[in-house]
């Protein structure tokens, strides 16, 4: 038994100040979506106001609701993206974590040296060779990179080689089950937990992703939620105005993300080493 | 740990991994591989224009060596922006990873109250896209809608231009710190809580104090998960895009080159000179190369074992 030890004061404190610190933005949007036009310039900073029906009804309005067709694509490229990412990268990190073979090593560190490849290096030349296909400004377009994620499948092969024990994968073979069983029934299941932490991050990625849309699509009517708040942003800089359709846009677009974070929090696992996983 | 298991027995599962594997690298050639080929070629060609470079057939493909590389050296402004781009670098990896564990510590410390609820509030910003981060601190940048002014003012301080030429590179550091500060901490705060609480009763029993805990235990074991964190903080910091680029609307003081991605985005789609993109991509790849090899090495120790 531990004994009960004092309330540290101090650094209770500085963790009350570092988490001030990072709500007061969302504090501040959060008031700011609910004032009116004239509130938002005059009334009190994080005094909530009498507009946000207003904010929100203007902002459906706003081309005839593109902000939610927004809204629409952003679950649509971080939703599919994510799923089938996870789905590629635990059969990718399985493989490696679970069978000897020649070239192994060799494809272990081609895949992962794709995290340090600068994104801006390949967004351009794929921009080019998709529209070689004719998939440039398309969902392909967004969707089809997505699916490749050098960190996830570092992750999966981390939780395969911790959650799969390979005296399990040794029964099931002399039981005669063959090797896509396995992967059915031993490795996917037992790697659950781990490919929704992956699926999480790949999410989230996705979601906040901003070059890679930006530079694929030209069609407002595709784009995500980042690069069409920054366009908003862009039209708005010289008029005031649409400042409440940039603020309450801004406050729509982390509520999911939000929502997913609260509810998922046992899944938010970052132990990039593999360190807590017990085997 | 996680390491995988050594000796695991070699099957006779044939092409299985690499069937399984087939989804990845093909993907990885296509989006990967065959992107990075087709900048080396289009690096090292040039478009020739003859007559008047009108009609069609008057634009033409050259071969041109490395002269768009000796350009891409020889420009002043593309070096500007990586100066620009180390120095907030800088600034922003030693601020973010250093509260990042001073808050893990905190948080593993056995006195603190409410630890849950800063955990959850600092981890927060993670889930705000960086577009819409800048979003929110720009308008808490504006004079016009900003309580950092009404506070600066009521203690006495008027006339700070949060946007301005010589405060803007520290207001865009506070957004990337306020952004990137709750992943390193869970990070870090994960990897503590991997750590056998029997060394601290041991170091508490020989009269250890809560700080040499901290300094002489925790930070030296958490020594692997602070390299690795740093390294991927020195890759997205120095590929710094979506925070100049989303504030350039409401300031004057950023301009259109600021950091090195900018560039190659101007040259590649507003200028439209593809040749000199690709090979500025390729300069700024092998820059960052540098501490992405560092990277390998530590990922094949580290979490495989020799095994790699």
């Amino acid at each position: 038994m531990r004994k009960q030890r004092p309330i540290g004061w101090l650094p209770t404190s500085l963790l009350l100040l570092g988490a001030f610190y990072c709500l007061l933005p969302v504090i501040w949007v959060l008031t700011a979506a609910t004032k009116s036009r004239a509130e938002l310039f005059t009334s009190q900073a994080f005094t909530p106001g009498t507009g946000l029906f207003g904010n929100l009804s203007d902002l459906s309005a706003y081309r005839d609701g593109i902000f939610w067709n927004w809204m629409a694509n952003t679950a649509l490229y971080a939703g599919g993206g994510a799923l089938l990412a996870t789905v590629v990268s635990s059969v990718a990190g399985y493989a490696l974590a679970k069978y000897q073979f020649p070239g192994r090593g060799l494809i272990f560190t081609t895949l992962i040296g794709g995290i340090l490849v600068p994104s801006v290096v390949l967004a351009v030349p794929q921009y080019l060779l998709l529209a070689k296909l004719g998939l440039a400004d398309t969902y392909w377009a967004v969707l089809l990179p997505s699916i490749l994620s050098p960190y996830s499948i570092y992750l999966a092969r981390i939780y395969a080689s911790a959650a799969i024990p390979d005296a399990l994968l040794e029964a099931g073979r002399i039981d005669g089950a063959s090797e896509t069983r396995l992967l059915r029934v031993v490795a996917f299941p037992m790697m659950g937990p781990g490919m929704v932490t992956i699926f999480l991050f790949q999410f989230v990625a996705i979601w906040n992703n901003f070059l890679l849309p930006y530079i694929m699509l030209a069609d407002d009517g595709k784009f995500p939620l980042t690069v069409g708040l920054y366009t908003l942003l862009v039209t708005g800089a010289n008029q005031p105005a649409l400042y409440n359709l940039v603020i309450t846009g801004a406050l729509l677009s982390i509520i999911p993300l939000i929502a997913l974070f609260l509810t998922m929090q046992r899944y938010w696992r970052t132990d990039l080493s593999g360190g807590s996983v017990k085997s | 740990m996680a390491r995988a298991r050594r000796g695991a027995r070699a099957s006779r599962a044939g092409a299985i991994p690499y069937l399984y594997l087939a989804p990845a690298i093909a993907l990885f050639c296509f989006f990967v591989a065959v992107p990075i080929g087709y900048t080396v070629y289009l690096s090292l060609r040039r478009a020739k224009f003859s007559g008047l470079g009108l009609g069609k057939g008057s634009r033409k493909e050259i071969f041109v060596g490395l002269d768009n590389y000796r350009a891409a050296i020889s420009d002043g402004e593309f070096w500007a922006s990586w100066v620009r781009v180390l120095g907030y670098a800088i600034g922003v990896l030693v601020l973010m990873l250093g509260l990042a564990l001073v808050f893990a510590l905190l948080l593993d410390s056995a006195t603190v109250r409410f630890g849950r609820f800063s955990r959850i509030a600092i981890f927060l910003p993670y889930a705000v896209p960086a577009v819409v981060a800048t979003l929110l601190w720009g308008f808490l940048y504006l004079p016009s809608l900003s309580p950092i002014h009404d506070l600066l003012e009521a203690v006495g301080i008027t006339g700070v231009d949060l946007l301005g030429p010589g405060t803007v590179v520290f207001s865009m550091a506070n957004i990337a710190i306020w952004g990137g500060t709750g992943f390193n901490m869970l990070v870090l705060y994960t990897q503590l809580r991997s750590i056998s609480r029997d060394y601290y009763e041991a170091a508490r029993i020989d009269g250890a104090s809560e700080w040499a805990i901290a300094l002489r235990i925790k930070v030296p074991m958490l020594v692997p998960a602070i390299v690795l964190t740093t390294v991927f903080s020195i890759i997205a910091t120095i590929q710094v895009f979506s925070e100049p680029v989303t504030l350039r609307p409401i300031t004057n003081a950023l301009s259109s080159t600021w950091s090195p991605l900018m560039k190659v985005y101007r040259d590649a789609f507003v200028t439209g000179d593809l040749y000199s993109a690709a090979a500025t991509s390729i300069v700024i790849a092998v820059i960052s190369l540098i501490p992405s090899l560092g990277f390998l090495r530590l990922v094949r120790r580290r979490a495989f074992g020799e095994d790699v």
